[in-house]
């Protein structure tokens, strides 16, 4: 039989066919399972009859019907150890996705509110790249500014001037540490609890603050560890909105508490960037 | 010992962050000379032949890193490292901070050299102050027409935008970082195509550290053969270092490289506070494998920090003292890099969090001497397996410090056992079965819950419970 011969011709040639026509080099061994594998996507079966296909199919493990299979429910998860817990488990890890509804499509722009300011900056910030996505990370910047966190709404508005997706700017926003789809507060202290800072024990300060706060009843402000914000001189320090202070004592928790609420710059002649600004051994920064 | 300073000579002057202090102290002579009287070829002729090596921690000497971007006409970028997220580093926030159109003037030279019209600096998104400082900056370079079309009729475009980051240290590698400008998450890209080749927007790009292109003017203005007068022979020029954890005077100090470590941990930086003994020290911020006190009788430069198994990296020095516990440093450079993994590749993802779990149980006493074996095992199966190097700034120094520091790990653990009355189920604590290593790894064939362990089980063995 030629190499032609074998291909197409129908009937009970179609699984020996490919064999065939191999050179023999190429062939199969003696006994080698071929008759499952090979004809769903091999040359040789493009001419098979149903008859073929349905024996193949025969020759196949029965598939188990999906109403059969075993259904996870939320409930009971088996892809855990029980004993292991996720304390920085991802968002939206325990909840289910809901499937029935419509993916979101970019907004209109023309039936947005935005407010002008922030239309504005993002228009700015997207002429300034080859590309307008690359504007996304000023773009969130901006309206986490606005809106104190990135909410849908302000995803949406963010989407409608820079015409993409609300999902692909969630894509954006959970990846990085800064924007916050949650609500987290107006105001952000961040205490630097990494490796170099470390050795000065920031951790006391942290547990200062936290307490501080509580029991002064400080709202809107989010205070927590942070992993190294490149002032490790000033050890242990903070970032205060923005502003960096240091070094901290457990005792400088009231002060920077009292400031927050009443809107003070906290700390002065203290803070990284201020004039005059000194390290306790008398070093600049 | 340098005796004058050469980055940092002007940079307590006040105003210098303003256009006309710099101009007034020497700025931008270099840029008129490179672009008004200078080839291409020239400029980085000079560069290489400087010896100067990139400063954000591979090392690479940076005049061959730009002469990599093809010639020809298309669009070329060139992208300023300025993610400084490496613990321990604060280098580049004071030359940000301080003397921004420094920065823009060896990005204005750097972009000429490599064809590039378009430059961005990525900067951190906790650089708040900098970033306006350096916007600031920027626009002032602009107005007097050292950035934008033709820039002081030398035929020159240069544009420059400055990007700000959200707290992703991944993005300081240099594909993430590309990823990141061009409006994606910052995940790191398969290596090659390089960035030389294919990088923002699928054009050749330069990629550069703040220092690095801090050192360019002063390389067009003195010459490569000023550069090379101060240090060795392949580590050439200056270094900012940033000494940081326990010592008397933490600070960015200019060094020149070839220096005695301890001259710098001691001399410059103070050492660590009375009664204290320098325990151990990272060489090159916090995923350098970490170096013992014998070890700072060794020269601080590019070839000696890798000969003594370690990396001059940024230049961070983090010094730790014998008054923090090892597993305490342990756990938080684990913590970090757990946190900061991007997730895309399999053995960092997992590998680090791993790590950390593994730490934890051990810190709480909850662990055997085996525990620390297979920590050990988790970390050499992490380097070289990953897209990027994140995996790896974690494993290296948690290996050096698990094998540096042995016994106290294990004493750590017992001690923790014992406060806490955990009983180990049979297992044997850490004290007994310390004195053998040299058996064979075992290997796990599974492992399974129970009672809050999990517990191997060898090939040849009953099960260790």
């Amino acid at each position: 039989m030629t190499p032609e011969g074998g291909y197409g011709e129908g009937g009970s040639a179609g699984q020996d066919a490919p064999q065939t026509g191999m050179p023999d080099d190429q062939r199969a061994p003696e006994g080698a399972p071929r008759a499952e594998t090979l004809p769903d996507r091999d040359p040789g079966t493009v001419g098979t009859t149903s008859s073929d296909v349905a024996h193949v199919g025969a020759a196949a493990p029965p598939a188990v019907p999906e109403s059969e299979q075993p259904v996870t429910s939320a409930g009971e998860r088996h892809d855990l150890p029980p004993h292991i817990e996720h304390p920085e488990k991802a968002r939206g890890w325990d909840e289910a996705v809901d499937l029935e509804k419509d993916p979101a499509v970019i907004p209109d722009l023309a039936e947005t509110h935005v407010p002008d300011e922030l239309r504005e900056t993002i228009e700015r910030a997207m002429a300034r790249y080859p590309d307008r996505r690359s504007a996304v990370m000023p773009a969130l910047h901006a309206a986490q500014a606005v809106h104190g966190w990135c909410s849908p709404e302000a995803l949406h508005q963010v989407a409608a001037v820079m015409r993409v997706t609300p999902a692909y700017l969630s894509m954006i926003a959970s990846f990085y540490d800064q924007f916050n789809e949650e609500y987290v507060g107006r105001h952000h202290v961040y205490v630097c609890t990494s490796v170099a800072c470390m050795p000065k024990q920031p951790r006391r300060v942290l547990d200062a603050l936290k307490r501080e706060a509580e029991a002064e009843a400080l709202e809107d402000t989010e205070i927590r560890s942070f992993e190294c914000l490149g002032a490790c001189d000033m050890a242990p320090m903070a970032s205060i909105d923005g502003r960096y202070v240091g070094p901290l004592e457990p005792g400088d928790a009231n002060e920077i508490v009292e400031s927050i609420r009443s809107g003070r710059t906290p700390l002065p002649g203290r803070g990284l960037g201020d004039p005059d600004y000194r390290l306790p051994w008398g070093g600049r920064a | 010992m340098l005796t004058e300073l050469r980055m940092l000579k002007n940079i307590n002057v006040p105003g210098l962050a303003g256009i006309d202090v710099y101009e007034r102290v020497g700025g931008y002579r270099a840029m008129r000379k490179a672009l008004l009287d200078m080839q291409d070829d020239a400029i980085l002729h000079e560069l290489e032949d400087s010896g100067l090596r990139g400063r954000g921690g591979a090392g690479f000497s940076m005049g061959k890193k730009a002469s990599f971007i093809p010639k020809g006409a298309m669009d070329k970028y060139l992208c300023c490292n300025a993610d400084e997220s490496e613990p321990g580093t604060f280098k580049d926030r004071l030359l940000m901070q301080k003397n921004p159109h420094l920065l823009i003037e060896g990005i204005i030279i750097a972009a000429k050299a490599a064809g590039a019209n378009k430059a961005f600096i990525y900067i951190r998104g906790e650089y708040e102050l900098q970033a306006s400082i350096l916007e600031k900056a920027v626009d002032e370079a602009y107005a007097k027409g050292y950035l934008g079309e033709n820039v002081i009729d030398s035929g020159c475009d240069v544009d420059l935008v400055v990007h700000r980051g959200a707290g992703a240290y991944i993005c300081g590698e240099e594909s993430a970082l590309l990823d990141s400008l061009e409006g994606k998450r910052g995940n790191p890209r398969l290596k090659p195509p390089f960035p030389a080749n294919q990088g923002l927007y699928q054009g050749p790009t330069l990629i550069n550290n703040v220092e690095t292109l801090c050192n360019v003017p002063d390389i067009i203005w003195r010459g490569a053969e000023w550069f090379k007068e101060v240090g060795t022979e392949k580590s050439t020029g200056t270094k900012l270092v940033s000494v940081s954890g326990n010592v008397r005077r933490p600070g960015n100090y200019e060094i020149e490289l070839g220096m005695t470590s301890a001259d710098i941990v001691y001399g410059l930086a103070g050492g660590p506070p009375e009664g204290r003994s320098v325990k151990c020290w990272f060489p090159g911020g916090s995923s350098a494998p970490v170096l013992l006190e014998e070890d700072l009788e060794l020269p601080y430069d590019f070839e000696s920090m890798a000969q003594a198994g370690s990396m001059l990296g940024s230049g961070a020095i983090i010094v730790i003292d014998d008054s923090v516990p090892i597993m305490e440093v342990a756990l938080s450079v684990a913590r970090f890099y757990r946190h900061e993994s991007c997730g895309k590749c399999t053995p960092c993802r997992e590998g680090t969090n791993w790590t950390v779990k593994m730490l934890e149980r051990m810190d709480r006493g909850d662990a055997t001497p085996m525990d620390l074996e297979i920590a050990a095992q988790v970390q050499s199966n992490i380097i070289g397996n990953c897209l990027c190097v994140l995996g790896d700034a974690m494993a290296m120094p948690i290996g050096s410090l698990i094998e540096k520091f042995r016994p106290e790990f294990e004493r750590h653990m017992e001690e923790a056992r014992r406060r806490n009355g955990i009983d180990l189920n049979g297992l044997e604590p850490a004290t007994l079965a310390s004195d053998d290593h040299s058996g064979p790894m075992p290997t796990i064939l599974e492992s399974r819950a129970t009672a809050g362990h999990v517990i191997a089980v060898t090939p040849d063995s009953e099960p260790i419970a």
